[in-house]
């Protein structure tokens, strides 16, 4: 009789926080999955231009950057002024990429390889020249599905 | 007696109170790092490498559509000035070619687009133009895709939909080696 009372008496006050846990370690794992840790940090000042025929690129892991445009405050001291090309956390010049594509290619599975996209994110204020020079090379490395990076343009053309 | 009773209870359950903390301790450690970062963008699909230049004397004038972009920002389409704004429209225009005009494309399978910018174009300028110019095909497959299908076009079509779409009406954007009149220093 005691035992029983006693019983009912403990289990009322507290509601049960047990599943909370769960709850909040689904959220968790699901930010987890999204999140990439900003891998390279940019040297470089990349605004993209905007448009309006956009795709979106799937396969985060088939993507390989290219950053064009020119130094940030802090490296231009040692990177001059002039637009400059950024592979990884590196500046480089056009005669690296090659190395970079091949660098990336070989951490990916043989069926993936012909998926590969190169993405140019390229400041809206450089000139093509340096973005041309770019382009040829990837030409030349066999590297021929390129994104040019843009972002999403609500306002009309005027 | 006593004795017994608190062992009973340390064993009753672990506490799990503490678990949720340190579980939105990580959560917003993550949600603060995150960017979903999504890429979006023009894709282009880029022709091989040849050391010859393509030769485009052997194309009819009518159903080329030279697009040049000069270091000043300026277009010159089929050797007229025109502004951003209409380049759209007026290439839609040669492309489908409605009203059978003598100076536009034969068909949409004929009609080529010559894009051909200098050194010292603008990389925005550039890629305005280019979107426009896939802008008008993406509308024109839109327009037949609807005619035919009743639904706009898209990726998520049967690929034989998508394919016959494309073999009608084939995109097909030709990009000369640039001019350098305004290479910048």
């Amino acid at each position: 009789m005691a035992k029983f009372t006693k019983k009912r008496g403990k289990a009322s006050p507290a509601v049960s926080t047990a599943s909370l846990p769960d709850i909040i370690f689904m959220l968790l794992f699901f930010f987890m999955m999204v999140t990439v840790l900003r891998d390279s940090d940019l040297k470089l000042q990349v605004n993209t231009p905007e448009a309006t025929q956009l795709t979106k690129l799937e396969e985060k892991s088939l993507v390989n950057y290219i950053y064009i445009g020119r130094p940030t405050k802090q490296y231009q001291e040692v990177y001059g002024t002039s637009p400059r090309i950024q592979l990884g956390d590196k500046i480089s010049t056009v005669d690296d990429i090659p190395l970079f594509l091949e660098q990336h290619k070989v951490k990916l599975p043989e069926a993936k390889r012909s998926r590969i996209t190169s993405s140019l994110r390229v400041d809206g204020e450089v000139t093509m020249g340096i973005v041309q020079d770019v382009k040829t090379k990837l030409r030349k490395s066999g590297q021929l599905k390129v994104n040019y990076s843009a972002g999403k343009r609500a306002k009309e053309l005027n | 007696m006593a004795k017994t009773k608190t062992r009973d209870r340390m064993n009753n359950e672990i506490n799990a109170g503490s678990m949720a903390d340190i579980a939105f301790l990580l959560l917003i450690f993550f949600l603060v790092t995150t960017t979903i970062a999504e890429d979006k963008g023009i894709l282009v699909k880029l022709p091989p490498w040849s050391d010859e230049e393509p030769d485009i004397t052997k194309l009819k004038e009518r159903n080329v559509y030279s697009v040049l972009v000069n270091a000043q920002n300026q277009l010159l389409v089929r050797e007229e000035p025109m502004r951003l704004a209409n380049l759209r429209e007026n290439a839609k225009e040669f492309i489908s070619n409605p009203r059978r005009m003598e100076n536009m494309s034969e068909s949409p399978k004929n009609a080529i687009i010559s894009l051909k910018n200098d050194r010292g174009t603008n990389y925005e300028t550039y890629l305005a133009v280019y979107n426009e110019l896939k802008g008008a095909y993406d509308e024109l497959w839109d327009e037949l895709a609807q005619k035919r299908y009743g639904e706009p076009y898209s990726d998520d079509m049967p690929y034989a939909q998508r394919k016959a779409i494309k073999t009608e009406i084939p995109m097909v954007l030709s990009e000369a080696e640039p001019t350098s009149f305004g290479e910048e220093q």
